[in-house]
């Protein structure tokens, strides 16, 4: 009798689920992926980029945002959920150096985009926000965080992660190379793309990648940045076969 | 709509019916640092300072009554290498009765934060209570101590809501923060300024004179204790509504101690003792 309970977001099933907050999770299981990694004086995050159509501009599609200069995130899931709830952190990021006179740590933003999706799970009428995010900065102090949130409104802190399609293969990946604080940037931006490559088809040209060292603002990484990442990768991975 | 308009009432009616709903989940809370505390209820269509302001301002008052806002103290704060030193008396007036000469004039917020009281006595003791309350809050939220900054500021927001309806409030916010020592100035129009040296009440002349007159950032700590005290007990004996005991803070890296409690009276003794 799964249709009776899924009809309303605030019902609970008789097995404790809320069909709808399962169901956005769904979505955002068809969303393109997105890889987040956290080295020691740099975070990463990656995304694979959608096949535009021949006349679209692709330089309007953008999947990573940034909230503040300390602080930005990726998505995956319903790309216009996504529009409402960078645009919410970006205004209590200011809202938070406003009162505060202090930038907002990653953790409170998080909280705070997490708290704003919960509310979503438990009101009438409302649908949940069908994203999951990945959310990566330097707090004041210079920490580096990277955090996931998903559509009920749980966040957790992760070393580092994958969401949306293939996220299972992704994080196997991440898994098994990840090394604990990776003092090399171009280790840690290398471990993302290589994680990206192995979902994406095609390659380098399909990878948006962004970076963000302590005490700088956030760069988005060119193409042919990324091409040449790619090609040390292919001849590192020659060298070991 | 038109007739809301006429009658003027549409000024402060919020038409929310459509947007209810929208209210309700987008409502602001203390996550935002909502500044509009709902304690305080305003009477909807009456304006408290013109309301109050026959009854302050002018000679008569309304039927011959007139409320006598005055406030007597002297507080000061000032900065110096080895912290922040607070120095308060300790006199609380209606008028030219004195209520009690014990009153706390200081509000221990928490370990690391002091705030001071000078104006409506009622008015500081609600506000400062108020703001203890919202940086326990934060405390527990954020698994960190809040900024002297932050709390200033929320002070500030908190009180310029009620900007004109007679609220009396010079406060100053001292303690010792993962950016150094700090201290602010807070007062009932909302302002809200960042400094190394402030006084307030009707004594604070006084106090500043001898202040201005000893004060060097290189002070050392008894000589620091001396200063404070010595300018409060100034302003004490010359201002009629200051006095009863001089109350000291030191704000250090390890959190506040109360240097001292001592009676003007034993004071006056003490420091015309030492001109002979």
């Amino acid at each position: 009798m799964a249709m009776s309970y899924d009809r309303a977001i605030t019902v609970f099933s008789p097995d404790g689920h809320l069909f709808q907050v399962d169901y956005a999770q769904e979505a955002v299981k068809k969303g393109s992926t997105a890889v987040g990694v956290r080295g020691k004086n740099v975070v990463v995050l990656g995304v694979e980029k959608k096949i535009v159509a021949k006349l679209q501009e692709d330089r309007t599609v953008r999947k990573i945002c940034s909230l503040d200069d300390n602080v930005f995130m990726a998505f995956a899931g319903l790309t216009a959920d996504a529009r409402i709830i960078v645009n919410r952190a970006r205004v209590e990021c200011q809202s938070h150096r406003l009162t505060v006179e202090d930038p907002a740590t990653v953790e409170y933003i998080t909280r705070y985009i997490s708290s704003i999706k919960q509310r979503y799970t438990q009101s009438n009428g409302r649908r949940p926000f069908g994203i999951s995010s990945l959310i990566v900065g330097f707090d004041f102090d210079g920490t580096p965080h990277l955090y996931q949130t998903d559509p009920s409104g749980t966040y957790h802190a992760w070393k580092a992660n994958a969401i949306g399609r293939s996220a299972k293969t992704v994080r196997e990946f991440l898994e098994k190379n990840y090394k604990e604080d990776m003092e090399s940037d171009t280790d840690t931006i290398k471990l993302a793309i290589r994680a990206l490559l192995e979902v994406v088809q095609s390659g380098g040209k399909n990878i948006e990648l962004a970076i963000m060292k302590r005490d700088e603002s956030m760069k988005m990484l060119a193409q042919e940045e990324i091409e040449e990442y790619v090609t040390a990768i292919e001849t590192e991975k020659q060298k070991k076969t | 709509m038109a007739l809301l308009d006429v009658c003027g009432i549409s000024d402060w009616v919020k038409e929310d019916g459509f947007n209810a709903e929208r209210a309700s989940v987008d409502k602001v809370n203390h996550f935002n640092f909502a500044a509009q505390t709902p304690e305080l209820a305003v009477p909807v269509g009456v304006d408290p300072a013109e309301f109050l302001r026959p009854l302050v301002d002018s000679e008569e008052g309304v039927d011959g009554v007139k409320i006598n806002l005055e406030h007597g103290t002297t507080t000061l704060a000032f900065k110096f290498q080895h912290g922040v030193m607070v120095a308060v008396d300790s006199r609380a007036s209606a008028g030219s009765y004195v209520s009690t000469q014990m009153f706390k004039k200081v509000i221990e917020i928490n370990p690391f934060l002091l705030g001071t009281m000078s104006g409506s006595a009622a008015d500081c003791v609600y506000w400062e209570r108020v703001l203890a309350k919202e940086c326990r809050i934060y405390k527990l939220r954020n698994k960190e101590r809040i900024s002297v900054s932050a709390a200033s500021k929320l002070l500030a927001n908190m009180v310029v809501n009620y900007r004109g309806m007679g609220l009396s409030m010079g406060t100053m916010i001292c303690g010792w923060d993962k950016k150094g020592p700090g201290l602010y100035y807070v007062d009932d129009n909302g302002l809200r300024l960042c400094g190394n040296m402030f006084s307030t009440g009707s004594g604070n002349t006084y106090a500043y004179g001898v202040m201005d007159s000893g004060y060097r950032y290189d002070l050392s700590v008894p000589e620091a204790y001396d200063l404070a005290q010595r300018a409060i007990f100034h302003a004490t004996h010359r201002d009629a509504y200051s006095g009863g005991t001089v109350n000291m803070y030191h704000m250090r890296e390890t959190g506040w101690i109360k240097v001292s409690q001592e009676d003007v009276g034993d004071l006056y003794h003490r420091f015309f003792n030492e001109k002979k």
